[in-house]
Formats: structure tokens, C-alpha cells, sequence
């Protein structure tokens, strides 16, 4: 089982022996059609036959139909979102039964069933903070990756995209995120398989040549997303939990149920929102009539070159989806085929999906075994287009003209002195798009096969075997040619890399499920053991150098000759092994408990240090269901929670942390004796002691639910305090091979309020109008990161910016929250324009030094918020969605690295343009780190509008038809002066451009 | 149903046995690299890991350019050894001004650093990196170490010979730490990798052991050039003697110039000699020298850095200056020089002069600008045969940085007879006064025919300009600190003014008066 358990070749062998099965005697069916209390027909409602794999789902027009059911008495289930659950038996004989079922409105939806760690729950049976998103409520256009589907759905949830790079990354933080130096993505886990969504120390994804290793998952498979929020809930994930756990579901197919064919389209134009405004070539001219310089007015040309216009396009793209669900005799499926052509605004990027999906769920043994099979595979085919030039056509001299005959392939270029690239100039932007291809292939496979068996002895009790994997494989090729003046020295760029990812996972756990009627009590017990292995090796094959050290490819140039031989091989692994338990226990239907313990192992810990015990706890009180409110009419739910958990975090960028290794050091890093170059060795820093980072939570919330649940939703407020905070700080000089470690050595506080609530203001036979919302608050801060505290301390600089050499703009302090600006202040005169280079002396020293920066405001929202509406009238449909952000800043990198004069420059051989903000300060010379660049960027974003016409009762009703029109990214509210306010990380640095895209969406049924 | 039972339990004691066996795959172990035990366990690592003891002088991490850095909290690039310790021996002094507005630079020149500065950080914890590499290779490689692994007499020796050069170059740093920051954290190989706050030492405590070490080492190091070019020597062990007690008054409050003659005389006898030019000392192929005692080698393809060499070729590189002339692809434009340093240069047929004036104003308006004072066309990636360094990019230099050379330890000499040392000649001093002149001058015609304390001052200016000894020179001349010598922008204003004199020493960091409880700041801070 070490290394040699393959999971593909099983599951291939699994599908083999399932195709061949189809053992059938005697079969009938179950058909009918579901209406609502105004007698409409109910669509997409599932029905099933509880207890088994049989189900179907109702059509447009209510239809349903279960095939190929083995004869027997069954109880009919059927859920949808906004009814009651509902049950009926039935005997099915040879032949048909028909069944049709009135269902009763409840917006509380409490009988829904949501995926929880190991197991499923009903809702009305949760205890901790957990939030369900399905389907319906998904964020609609051209989505790319999973976590986009939830933007803004979840309080507590902020999730940032990284820009608007085809398939570019979501930033998610769950409650203020409790690391520092850790990862505070939270845990994905989809299918039951905890997926790798990694990202390296940087930020940057760990699957080579993918820009987010979610965006190889289609998001139009996913049927439900569910965030568990709270340590009570997550942690049965245990060590990887700290920052929440976000489980996602993919749609299944149902035994029995007729072929149903869906095909989706969603076409959309994007379109760049805003340029920056920027001197115009007759601008420039101008300002350097006036002002400039001899060397300058020799320099300017006469041109007027809009290049942020020369290098943004408006492209089409185009998201297909196909998929059969049904099932074959007793074999329930769902085959389905994406494909993806999505097209940036920044001419060349792109992103090609070609995706394709099956899962089975057979049974055996009279339903007592069922098997759960999920396999998805993506191929994304990425082309990168040089993000240097969005900086480049701000800073670009417009009185230039694009092109030009000369040796860098036409792109006009600065020069210096001998005529070759001037080295400091700003290059070309479209030279920088054109003159290097940047292009990958990626390969991802996740799959899992789940066998959960129903003891035949013992009902109650279930065994349950998952074995998972998640494996990728990478490759690339960077090019750029020898006349590109970017690499004109070195005569070009050519560069290859390969990846391959190897995750594993086996899990297996005993659940017992006991109703005691005598005591009024149902034990819901579980216990399990989790393996994981995770593996990474870069280049796929090494090379074998002159040394015999097994290296990675060379650094060429475009003429093939070898610039830096190839750098020593990486491969890297690291293993967790969990065993967890979980006891719910409910009383007389209205007390819960649940109380779960973990015990995580892993391998990126000395064996001193190696196991971390993470137990939770917690209550919840249907209140709703005492009698004294029972047969309240108004208040149709009511439930407090409350919850206390550890959860831990060991994701920290390093499998091998405790060990006292000993770094070869590359070729280029080489020492002379006499002749000879000696390779060295060195060894690194390293913290024998590291160990868990430990968050424990506390979480009060209320549930609640008014008029049948038209006015429902939950309160909850949390603390979350993480000790032994894994923090890069300073050790005593001396004592360690380098001047700061990775160790256990602070804390860190978040308290918040989130506010949840839905409301139904009509539901009538044409019209209904539904209205969501959530708010978030969330107060962050440092309570320790040193073993000794100093006034004069400053703490950890961090908040790396563009604009001269090493300068940060942000610090870790104690008693401030994460990443809090640290600036001068500003001194302003009469008009209210900045005084260049004074600022105000605040340690009253009488010098002005970095003494005197000062803690300024931070880049994380004091409140954030989601709102979201739908309306329904006939047969069309509309629905918004808008988020606010307040209490949030930024700093201005683009102006602070561009609105200067001596930008412009001119001695140095070239000019450069001025952003227009330069005229609100009139600086000559840089001034990086003035508090006149933090900005506040609350906003107000409204992220979509939709209005959609369902054709129905076409071709006698068996086939629909549903058009949505779709606006995403409509407008900004903001006091922002920069593209965009919403950065995470707080430093607008020439992102990739949120496009607002236009789209035609497309939902064919059949 | 019997069957199925038993099968269930066959199954769960299966997979109970697999649990116990994947336990063990919590003990995972790098693929590639070396630990602890596997890099000493075979002689051969042995000299590379001295290697990086070397190299930790010029590069700055184990990537090269960049990358895997030696230490963090500072731009890679700026880490480099050479070039913090450069800096803060030349920008707060006459010598140097630089342009750049990155975080620590404008307040060295303006001698207004906090005891946060970025460069006084990264000049203290690259020497304390050097040292606890230094620790654990001599810890590693003791008699005792050495005999457990069984090494063959030939491999024990050459290791005991590595062992020799790592205290040389711990004793390098400690005089280094010991100039610029005084009383200091002191760890030798008996202090263990790991959590511990080690003691301060005084800075005349560290002067002895210092001082001890050496000596006890002066005799186990190869003889004067007799080892391979890169490594320390004798000679090297001596000049370090020679400039400790040069500077002993400040360190100890006793002055030691009779120890300054019979150093410097060991290594004016030691077989070293004079370069017949001087501007060849600083080209790309200034290995083939014979003046330089110990340098710090760069290789514009095999030892790349942005510090070392590579800085001091490119930052002075700017306005009307060709960056081809120097063998690079383009100018850094930072570091010209003031005219209170130009002043010293009366004679401009010294062929030390090497300011380039075209297009550059004498007098500093504003120092962001590049074109306001001279700058200094010193270091160069050219060979003295006119061919440019190997790095086909033009961006890493060939260029070695004499961190001793002969001329340094002529003038020592006769500074120290002037200043009155037992045992000094001041006609020996005289003539080796003259002999560095008559390089620069080419003939003897302006040789000096009598030497004062000023005129070894003005000799010194000349000689040793932009080659990180300057602060050392100025305190010892009492001209650093006070009102007894200004310069433009000493103080921060143009004109200059005085300062006070606690800073001759720089802070502790901050972060490691935060780390380590035992530490007390130098006044003034």
C-alpha cells in the first residue's frame, strides 16, 4: 500500500466489472409529476427511493421517471430547495406505479441534507457554523473556477480574485484568517477527496504552468458548496482546518431515472472597464515644452501612442458543457463534457479547458454496499501573455510610435549609447506581448472510489473505504526571441519546465447510527483513519550533470546556447496521517451535541513534535421545537449554537522544517580555489522545535426562521485565538545558520459578528422575490511575536512594493492587525497638495528617518457584505448580486511608482509618461513610503445582473430551453483613485484588469 | 452471513496491520541535499563546505545571482558581505555619496541611521552568518570528530588545514563586527545550532580573542602564497594583525604600534609585491596580481552576485559614462563622490585620479542626482589587456575585491613609525611611501622626501579611496565623528556640519536586542 497503490488502473477495473453486472429479474416503475401548493409544476426536484440508488430528477414540467426499480415497498423521498421534504411509500410491481406529489412551501429547507466532514447531515441537525450554496444560488456567467461560484454567498467568507488573468486564482480567507506566515487558504475537499489548491510561500499556484490548480476543476459540474466555518464543524479535518473547510459536491446520476441531456453554452464578450489616465503624446509634449529639460526636448517624439489601447483587446469566449445523467439498469451515472476557450482582455492570454467527467454510485448486495465512483480530468492548454507590459503602457512614452525599423523586431525601443536595449528604459509593450511565448499544458486527474458498506449483521453500523487521488502533470516552454530587447544580451530566452503531482489519500471510518427510543436519544458515532501523502517533483526526469547531481533543465537562450546550467532537482513529499472520531448525540430532537477529536501526524514535524490533538465541541438547542413554541405561528425556526474547537495549521511552504539539512548550492553559486570551481554546501536555517500552529474558536450563533421561514437567517459571533502562530522572525544572531526562522512564537486574534439573513417579500403564482444578504465583521490583531517585547521594536517588515530597491510598506507589529501600513506622514500645505519629501517628525527627534514612519490603517475590510436578489414572473427571471467592502485600504503602487516628474527622466537616455494623478502632488522625486499613497478602497461592486426567459413546452415538453442574459462586473462604487479597490494584499501593483464581460448564457435540456 | 462477518473482520485486520506499517511514512527525508551527518560522513564534502564559507563573502545565497539567500529581511541583492560592509565603511564618510532612495541608504551618507537600518541588519547578520558557519565547521571537523569517521591521515590533515581557514575568516568577521558594532554576541563551536541568547562580549575581550586566535593560527595556515589563489594564507592572518593593532587605541584604549611593525614587516617579507600599475589591481583580471594578499573572487559565470564586485563596477556606473568602457551591459547610477574627497587630489597628474568629470558638476546640489558631483571610474570588468569580463549578459564582473593588499600593509607600516612604534624605521617608511607614489606618478619625481602623520593621511586618501576602509581611517585620524573635518552633506546638510561622535559605533539591530535578552545597545541609541 506504501507507494504502490494505484488508484487508476483499480478504477478502471472497477468500471470493467460494474459494465458487466446487470443482473436483473423482475423490475417495474415509478412515474408521476410534482406540483406545488399553486399547483404549478415543480422542476429539478429529486426524487429517490430512500434507502437506494433509485431516483430521477422532475423535469420543466414535473415529470418524472424511475426505471428498472426491483420489485418491493420503498419510501418515496422528495427534496427541492424551498419545500418540504416529503415522503410517501410505495410498491412497485411489475409494471408502472404512478405517483404524483403536492409539496408543501418551507423556505427553511431544514430537511436538506448537506455534506459535512465523514457524513452527511441534515441541517436542522448541525451544531456548528456551517453554510450550504447550491445550484440555484450559484454566481452566474462566465465563472472559471469553483470558488468563484460562492463570491460574496457566504458571511465570513472573503474571497479576492487575483485579477483578471484567464483562470486567475481566488484569494479566499475565512474570519480574518488566523496565519501569518502559514497557508490561510482553507481546506478544499471535493468528492471526498481534500484537493490540492496549494500555492508556493509567494502566492504563486504549486501546480507549474496553471495559474490556480482550481481552475482544472469545472465549476459546471458542481452541484453544491458547502463551508464549514467554525472549529466545531471542521474540526474533523483537523491540522488542515485552521482556515475553514470548503467541501464541494458534484452532480450524480440516479439509478433508474431516464437519460437526461443537458447542454449549456455561456458566451461572453469581456471588455476592459476603465483605462488609467496617463499623459497623452500631446500632453507630454506639452509639459515638456514648458518644464523639460534640453536633454528631454531631444528626446521626445511626435507621435500619440495610446499604448494601455494598443494592448487590450475585447474578446470572445466561449464555455460548452455536455452531459448524459441517468442510469443504465441499476447503474446510476453522470458522463459529462466541458470545454472551455476562454479569452483575455489582455491581448494573447488565454485559457483552453477540456474537461470530462463520470461518476457512478452502483450498489451491491441489496443496496447493503453502494459504491461511489468520481473521476474528473482536465487538460488546460495556458498561454501567459507578458503582464509586464500593463505596467509598461502606463509608464510609456505616448509621443513614441509602436513600430520602427531596427534590430528588436520592430518595436520601438530606447537605446542607450552603443545603440543595444537601455537597460533602466521602460520596453515596448507590445514588444514585451509579442516577443515572448509563454504557453503550457496541464493534467489533472482526480479521482476516488468510496465503498460504504452496511454491516448485514448490524444495520446500524457502516464501514467506509475511500481511496482517492489527485495527480497532475505539468509541462511548458517559455520563448523570446534574440532581438527582443528585453533579453537582447543574453540574445533571447528558451526555457522548458515539466511538473508532475502525485497526492494519495485512503481513508476509511466505522459510523454507528442508533435511534434509543427508551431514552428519546439518537448516537451518531464515528471513527476513521486518514492517510495522506502528498508528492512534487520538478522536473518530472531529472538530468544527470558533469557532477552526477541530478538537475533541471537549462536556462537557454533563443540560439539554444546555455546561460545557467540547470538547478539541482526538486522533489519534495510530505505525509499526514489522522485518526478522528465523532460523536452526535441528539436528545428528545431538539438538544445536539457533537463532540469530535483528532489526532493529525505529520511528517513535517520531528517526531517529538509530530502529533497534534485537535477536539471540539458543541451544542445547539432547537428551540423552535419546545412545545411552548411549537405551534407559534410566527417564529417557524429558532436554534442557538454554540461551539468550541482547536483546529491546526501545517501548511507551511517547507516539508522538511525540523531537519538540519545541508543546501548544494547551484553553479552559478559557485567558489574559486586556484583553478577550480567548487560547488558549496551549505547548511540551512532550520527550527528543530517546529510544531503546530493551534487556532482554538469559540462561536455563539442563532438561527432563525419567521412566517414559515420567508424571514430567516443566523447571527453568529466567533473569537478565534491562534497560538504558537508560525511567524518568520529574527532568532538571536548567532545561534542559527540564518537571521530569521519559521517558528512557533506568536499569537494572533480574530473576533467577528456575521449576520446572515434571507427574506421573501412575495411568492405568489406569477411572481416571486427573493432577497438575500450577509455582513461580515471581523477585528484582527497581533497579540505576541517576540520572546521579549521593546517599545523601540519595530516588528517585521513586510509588504514588498515596486519602486526602487527592497522598500516594504507594511509591518507586523504586536497590538495592530496583520500587514498594517507603515508610513510617513504626509505634510500638506495650504491648498491641500503635498509638501515633496516633509514629513511630520513624529518621534519629535528633530531628523526625519525611518523612526518616524508611523502605523497606518491595514488592507483587510473592518466590514464586508454580499447582497443578492431574484425575481421570477412567469417564465422569466432576473436576479442581482452585489458586494460591499468598507474599512479597507490600499496603496497606491502605480502612482507612487510613476507620478513623479523625474519619472519622465531624459538623462538617462529615454522617457517615460506620468500617470495624470501626478498632478495632485507635483512630486519631482519619488516618495514611496508616504501615507499620501494609502487610500481607502471601501467599495460597493455590483458583481452581476442577469435576466433570463425559459422556454418550456417545446417540442411536447420534453425538451427546454433556458436564455440568460448576464452582465458581470457592472459597475464600482468606490473613493479608490486607482482600476480597481479590490487587491488582496492591499498594494495595487499594475494588475490584470477585471474585465466586465457580457454573456449569453444558454441551458438546453433534453 | 457467517462468511460476510468474517470476511469483515479479515478486512478491518488487514487494513489495522496497513495503519501501523504507513506510520512510518511520517519519517520523510529530503530527496536531494544533505544533512548534518551525511555531509561530514565523506572527507570530500569538506572543502566545499569551506567553499561557502568563502563564498558567503561574495555571494549571497546558494543560487546564484539570487535566490536561496543566505539571510532575509533585506533584498538579496544588498546582502552581499562586501557590499554592506563597503557601504557602511564609505557612505557615511567623504568618499561616497549615493543617489538611490532604498530604505537605509540616504541616512548612512547623512550619518542619521536608527538602529533599524536595513544595511547596519544586514551587515551584522551576514557576519553572523559567516560565523555560525564558521562554528559548525570547526565544531564538525575537531580532531575528535574527525578521527570517529575513520578519514584516511591524508584526508585528516587537508581537513585540519580547512579547519585552520574557517577560524582565520571567523576571526575576519569578529574584527569586523568588533570595528563597526563593538560589543557583540559572541558564539564559538562550543555553542550548539538552536534556541539560546549567547552573552555580549566586551569589545576589548573581543580584541583578545581575537588577537589569540590568530596567533594561534598564524603558524598552522599555509605559508605566504603558497596556498591556491582564493584562500587564506599566512599573510593574510598577519595583515588582519597588523590592521587590529593599528586600530587597537580605539578598540582596547592601548595603542600596539610596535605590533603594527613586526606584522607588517612579516608580510612586506612574506614574497608579495607591488602591482607595476595601480589601476590593474581593480580589472576583471586582477587575480594574475601579485600585490593582493586575500581577495574575494567573483566569476561573471560561476560566482554571480549583485554584490561584490558586480556593485562596485555597476553603482558608479552613470551619465556620460559608457557602461561598455567598464565591460558591463548598463550602469546602476548611484555613487559619485564629494568635493572635500576631490580636494585631496590637488595633483592631477596622480595616476590614482580616476574621477570622471564629464558632465558631472564638482559640487552636490541634490544627491538623487547622478550628475551632481564626480563620479569614480575605479572598478572595472575589464582585463588589463582591454578584454571584458566573461558573462556573456554584462551584468556579473571578473572583477576580484582585494579585501588585503600589499599597499594597504606598506602604509600601515608607515603610520605606524610616524605615530612612533618601537622598532619602526621612518626611513623604511619613507621609502615605502615613495614606492606606492612612484607607481602612481610613474617616475620618482614626486617622491616625498619627509613623512608626517598628515602626509600619511593624504597617501592613505589616495591609495586606499573606495576600497571599505575609510570610517576605520577617519575615526582613527579623528575626523569621523565631531566638527574637526566636514564634508558636504556630513550631518545631512549640504554645507556639512559636526556630529556626535557615538556614531562611530553603529546599533545593534533592533531585532536582536528583541531576540536576545542579553544584549545591551551602544550608547547613543
Amino acid at each position: 500500500m506504501k507507494k504502490t497503490f494505484t488508484i487508476i488502473p483499480l478504477l478502471i477495473a472497477l468500471f470493467l466489472c460494474i459494465c458487466t453486472l446487470g443482473v436483473v429479474a423482475q423490475n417495474g416503475s415509478v412515474a408521476g409529476k410534482v406540483i406545488d401548493e399553486k399547483s404549478e409544476p415543480v422542476s429539478y426536484a429529486t426524487i429517490i427511493l430512500k434507502g437506494t440508488s433509485y431516483g430521477a430528477n422532475t423535469d420543466d414540467d414535473g415529470m418524472y421517471e424511475i426505471n428498472n426499480v426491483p420489485t418491493g415497498t420503498y419510501t418515496l423521498e422528495i427534496s427541492y430547495v424551498g419545500y418540504a421534504t416529503y415522503n410517501e411509500s410505495v410498491t412497485v410491481t411489475a409494471g408502472s406505479v404512478t405517483a404524483n406529489i403536492q409539496l408543501k412551501t418551507d423556505y427553511l429547507s431544514l430537511n436538506e441534507v448537506v455534506v459535512v466532514g465523514y457524513g452527511t447531515k441534515q441541517i436542522k441537525d448541525l451544531t456548528g457554523a456551517v453554510t450550504s450554496v447550491g445550484t440555484k444560488d450559484f454566481s452566474k456567467g462566465a465563472v472559471t473556477s469553483p470558488e468563484a461560484l460562492i463570491t460574496g454567498k457566504v458571511a465570513g467568507i472573503e474571497i479576492t480574485s487575483g485579477g483578471g488573468a484567464p483562470g486567475a486564482g481566488q484569494k479566499i480567507k475565512v474570519r480574518g484568517g488566523s496565519s501569518l506566515n502559514a497557508s490561510n487558504e482553507p481546506l478544499i475537499v471535493i468528492d471526498g477527496v481534500p484537493v490540492d489548491n496549494a500555492t508556493k510561500s509567494d502566492g504563486s499556484s504549486s501546480i507549474a504552468g496553471a495559474a490556480n490548480p482550481l481552475s482544472l476543476i469545472n465549476p459546471n459540474d458542481i452541484e453544491n458548496i458547502t463551508v464549514l466555518k467554525d472549529a466545531s464543524a471542521a474540526a474533523i479535518y483537523g491540522s488542515r482546518a485552521a482556515n475553514g473547510v470548503i467541501i464541494i459536491t458534484t452532480k450524480k446520476g440516479l439509478a433508474g431515472s431516464k437519460l437526461g441531456v443537458q447542454y449549456t453554452a455561456n458566451a461572453s464578450v469581456s471588455t476592459i472597464p476603465e483605462y488609467l489616465d496617463v499623459l497623452t503624446g500631446d500632453e507630454l509634449r506639452a509639459l515638456i515644452e514648458e518644464t523639460g529639460n534640453d536633454k528631454q526636448k531631444g528626446l521626445v517624439g511626435t507621435e500619440n501612442t495610446d499604448w494601455q489601447k494598443a494592448i487590450y483587446r475585447t474578446p470572445l469566449s466561449l464555455d460548452q458543457n455536455l452531459s448524459f445523467t441517468g442510469g443504465i439498469k441499476d447503474l446510476p451515472y453522470r458522463l459529462t463534457f466541458g470545454y472551455l476557450d476562454e479569452q483575455g482582455i489582455l491581448l494573447r492570454s488565454k485559457l483552453e479547458r477540456t474537461s470530462v467527467g463520470l461518476n457512478m454510485s452502483p450498489a451491491f448486495l441489496d443496496d447493503h454496499l453502494k459504491v461511489q465512483i468520481n473521476t474528473k480530468f482536465a487538460y488546460t492548454n495556458n498561454f501567459f501573455t507578458n503582464n509586464g507590459a500593463i505596467g509598461s503602457s502606463v509608464n510609456f512614452d505616448p509621443t513614441q510610435p509602436i513600430y520602427q525599423a531596427n534590430k528588436f523586431g520592430g518595436y520601438f525601443e530606447w537605446v542607450d549609447v552603443a545603440g543595444n536595449p537601455n537597460t533602466l528604459a521602460p520596453k515596448n509593450p507590445l514588444g514585451l506581448i509579442y516577443q515572448k511565448d509563454d504557453e503550457s499544458n496541464v493534467y489533472r486527474f482526480i479521482g476516488n472510489v468510496q465503498f460504504d458498506y452496511k454491516m448485514h449483521f448490524l444495520p446500524e453500523l457502516r464501514a467506509n473505504l475511500n481511496l482517492g487521488t489527485d495527480l497532475s502533470r505539468s509541462d511548458g516552454t517559455i520563448f523570446i526571441p534574440a532581438s527582443a530587447a528585453s533579453d537582447y544580451t543574453r540574445k533571447g530566452q528558451m526555457k522548458f519546465y515539466d511538473q508532475k503531482k502525485n497526492n494519495k489519500l485512503l481513508e476509511f471510518y466505522l459510523n454507528y447510527n442508533k435511534d434509543v427510543e427508551s431514552i428519546h436519544s439518537n448516537f451518531d458515532l464515528t471513527a476513521g483513519y486518514s492517510y495522506q501523502d502528498w508528492l512534487r517533483a520538478e522536473p518530472i526526469t531529472p538530468f544527470q550533470n558533469e557532477d552526477g547531481i541530478d538537475v533541471g533543465y537549462p536556462d537557454l537562450n533563443a540560439l539554444g546556447d546555455t546561460v545557467t546550467p540547470g538547478s539541482i532537482a526538486f522533489k519534495t513529499q510530505n505525509t499526514l496521517i489522522s485518526f478522528y472520531g465523532r460523536l452526535n448525540y441528539t436528545l428528545f430532537d431538539r438538544y445536539l451535541l457533537t463532540a469530535t477529536l483528532r489526532d493529525d501526524g505529520s511528517s513535517r514535524f520531528s517526531p517529538d513534535n509530530r502529533w497534534g490533538l485537535f477536539p471540539s465541541l458543541a451544542l445547539a438547542w432547537r428551540i423552535s421545537d419546545e412545545a411552548f413554541l411549537k405551534n407559534s405561528g410566527a417564529l417557524s425556526n429558532l436554534k442557538l449554537r454554540l461551539g468550541y474547537g482547536v483546529t491546526g495549521q501545517q501548511d507551511i511552504f517547507n516539508d522538511y522544517p525540523y531537519i538540519a539539512n545541508y543546501n548544494q548550492g547551484e553553479s552559478t553559486a559557485q567558489y574559486p580555489f586556484g583553478d577550480t570551481y567548487y560547488n558549496v554546501l551549505r547548511p540551512d536555517g532550520y527550527d528543530a522545535n517546529i510544531k503546530w500552529e493551534e487556532t482554538v474558536t469559540y462561536n455563539v450563533g442563532l438561527d432563525f426562521g419567521f412566517a414559515n421561514g420567508r424571514i430567516n437567517g443566523s447571527i453568529d459571533v466567533y473569537k478565534k485565538l491562534t497560538d504558537d502562530l508560525l511567524a518568520v522572525i529574527p532568532v538571536p544572531a548567532g545561534t542559527n545558520f540564518t537571521n530569521n526562522i519559521l517558528t512557533n512564537v506568536g499569537s494572533l486574534e480574530n473576533q467577528g459578528i456575521e449576520l446572515t439573513l434571507n427574506l421573501i417579500p412575495f411568492d405568489s403564482q406569477n411572481f416571486t422575490w427573493e432577497i438575500g444578504g450577509n455582513v461580515s465583521y471581523n477585528k484582527n490583531e497581533i497579540t505576541k511575536l517576540t520572546k521579549i517585547q521593546d517599545p523601540d521594536d519595530v516588528g517585521v517588515l513586510v509588504g514588498g512594493i515596486s519602486g526602487g530597491v527592497g522598500n516594504t510598506i507594511q509591518v507586523q507589529t504586536v497590538g495592530y492587525p496583520t500587514n498594517t501600513f507603515y508610513v510617513y506622514k504626509q505634510i500638506y500645505d495650504e491648498d491641500g497638495k503635498p509638501i515633496e519629501g516633509e514629513y511630520e517628525d513624529l518621534n519629535g527627534d528633530g531628523i526625519i528617518n525611518p523612526d518616524d514612519r508611523y502605523r497606518y490603517e491595514k488592507p483587510a475590510p473592518d466590514v464586508f457584505m454580499g447582497l443578492y436578489t431574484n425575481f421570477a414572473w412567469k417564465n422569466w427571471n432576473a436576479g442581482a448580486q452585489m458586494r460591499g467592502s468598507f474599512g479597507n485600504y490600499m496603496y497606491n503602487n502605480v502612482n507612487s511608482q510613476y507620478a513623479f516628474y523625474s519619472n519622465i527622466n531624459g538623462s538617462k537616455n529615454y522617457m517615460a509618461n506620468l500617470p495624470e494623478s501626478y498632478f495632485s502632488s507635483e512630486f519631482v522625486n519619488p516618495q514611496y513610503l508616504s501615507d499620501f499613497y494609502i487610500e481607502n478602497a471601501s467599495f460597493i461592486r455590483l458583481d452581476n445582473i442577469s435576466l433570463g426567459y425559459n422556454f418550456r413546452n417545446i417540442n411536447n415538453g420534453s425538451t427546454s430551453l433556458k436564455v440568460t442574459a448576464i452582465v458581470q462586473n457592472v459597475f464600482v462604487i468606490t473613493d479608490y483613485s486607482g482600476l480597481d479597490p479590490e487587491i488582496s494584499g492591499g498594494i495595487d501593483n499594475n494588475i490584470y484588469p477585471r474585465p466586465r464581460i457580457f454573456s449569453i448564457n444558454l441551458s438546453l435540456n433534453l | 452471513m457467517k462468511t460476510t462477518f468474517l470476511k469483515s473482520i479479515l478486512i478491518l485486520t488487514i487494513l489495522a496491520v496497513s495503519f501501523t506499517s504507513c506510520l512510518k511514512d511520517l519519517d520523510r527525508t529530503p530527496f536531494y541535499g544533505l544533512n548534518t551527518e551525511s555531509v561530514y560522513a565523506d572527507p570530500d564534502n569538506y572543502i566545499e563546505v569551506l567553499a561557502k564559507i568563502y563564498a558567503g563573502f561574495s555571494t549571497t545565497g546558494n543560487q546564484g545571482p539570487a535566490g536561496k539567500p543566505d539571510i532575509g529581511g533585506i533584498d538579496e541583492g544588498f546582502s552581499n558581505y562586501i557590499r554592506v560592509y563597503w557601504n557602511l565603511e564609505e557612505l557615511p564618510t567623504d568618499e561616497a555619496v549615493c543617489g538611490w532612495n532604498d530604505p537605509g541608504i540616504p541616512e548612512l551618507h547623512d550619518m542619521a541611521w536608527s538602529s533599524d537600518n536595513l544595511w547596519i541588519k544586514g551587515m551584522y547578520y551576514r557576519i553572523y552568518f559567516q560565523i555560525a558557519l564558521a562554528n559548525e565547521f570547526i565544531r564538525e571537523s575537531s580532531d575528535e570528530n574527525l578521527s570517529s569517521h575513520g578519514f584516511s591521515s591524508g584526508d585528516v590533515d587537508r581537513i585540519k588545514g580547512y579547519r585552520t581557514e574557517a577560524r582565520f575568516l571567523r576571526a575576519l568577521c569578529y574584527y569586523h563586527a568588533m570595528s563597526l558594532f563593538a560589543n557583540v554576541p559572541f558564539v564559538t563551536e562550543e555553542d550548539l545550532t538552536g534556541a539560546f541568547f549567547p552573552e555580549q562580549i566586551s569589545r576589548a575581550d573581543l580584541f583578545n580573542y581575537i588577537e589569540t586566535e590568530l596567533k594561534d593560527i598564524e603558524n598552522l595556515l599555509v605559508d605566504a602564497k603558497q596556498n591556491e589563489y582564493g584562500r587564506a594564507d599566512k599573510a593574510a592572518a598577519w595583515t588582519l594583525l597588523a590592521k587590529m593593532y593599528l586600530n587597537a587605541e580605539e578598540y582596547t584604549g592601548q595603542p600596539r604600534y610596535s605590533d603594527v611593525i613586526t606584522y607588517s614587516n612579516k608580510v612586506i617579507n612574506s614574497g608579495y609585491t607591488l602591482e607595476s600599475k595601480y589601476t590593474n589591481l581593480f580589472l576583471a583580471d586582477n587575480h594574475l596580481s601579485n600585490e593582493i594578499i586575500f581577495p574575494i573572487t567573483s566569476d561573471g559565470l560561476h560566482t554571480q552576485s549583485y554584490g561584490a564586485t558586480t556593485f562596485l563596477v555597476h553603482a558608479p556606473v552613470g551619465g556620460k559614462m559608457k557602461p561598455l568602457e567598464f565591460g558591463i551591459s548598463g550602469g546602476w547610477g548611484g555613487y559619485r563622490t564629494t568635493s572635500s574627497f576631490v580636494s585631496i587630489f590637488a595633483d592631477t597628474l596622480d595616476g590614482r585620479n580616476l574621477f570622471f568629470t564629464e558632465g558631472q558638476s564638482l559640487e552636490i546640489n541634490s544627491i538623487s542626482l547622478f550628475t551632481d558631483g564626480y563620479a569614480i571610474a575605479k572598478w572595472r570588468n575589464v582585463t588589463s589587456t582591454g578584454v571584458i569580463g566573461s558573462d556573456p549578459t554584462g551584468t556579473f564582473v571578473d572583477t576580484d575585491y582585494p579585501m588585503f593588499r600589499l599597499a594597504d600593509v606598506y602604509l600601515m607600516y608607515a603610520e605606524a613609525a610616524v605615530r612612533g612604534a618601537a622598532g619602526g624605521d621612518m626611513g623604511t617608511a619613507l621609502s615605502l611611501v615613495n614606492q606606492l607614489r612612484e607607481r602612481a606618478y610613474g617616475n620618482s619625481s614626486n617622491n616625498m622626501s619627509s613623512l608626517d602623520l598628515d602626509g600619511v593621511f593624504q597617501e592613505r586618501s589616495k591609495e586606499m579611496y573606495w576600497e571599505g576602509t575609510r570610517r576605520t581611517d577617519l575615526i582613527r585620524f579623528n575626523k569621523f565623528t565631531g566638527s574637526s573635518y566636514i564634508w558636504p552633506f556630513k550631518g545631512g546638510i549640504k554645507e556639512g556640519q559636526g556630529v556626535a561622535d557615538y556614531l562611530a559605533l553603529f546599533p545593534i539591530p533592533i531585532a536582536d536586542i528583541v531576540a536576545n535578552t542579553n544584549l545591551k545597545q551602544n550608547p547613543g541609541y
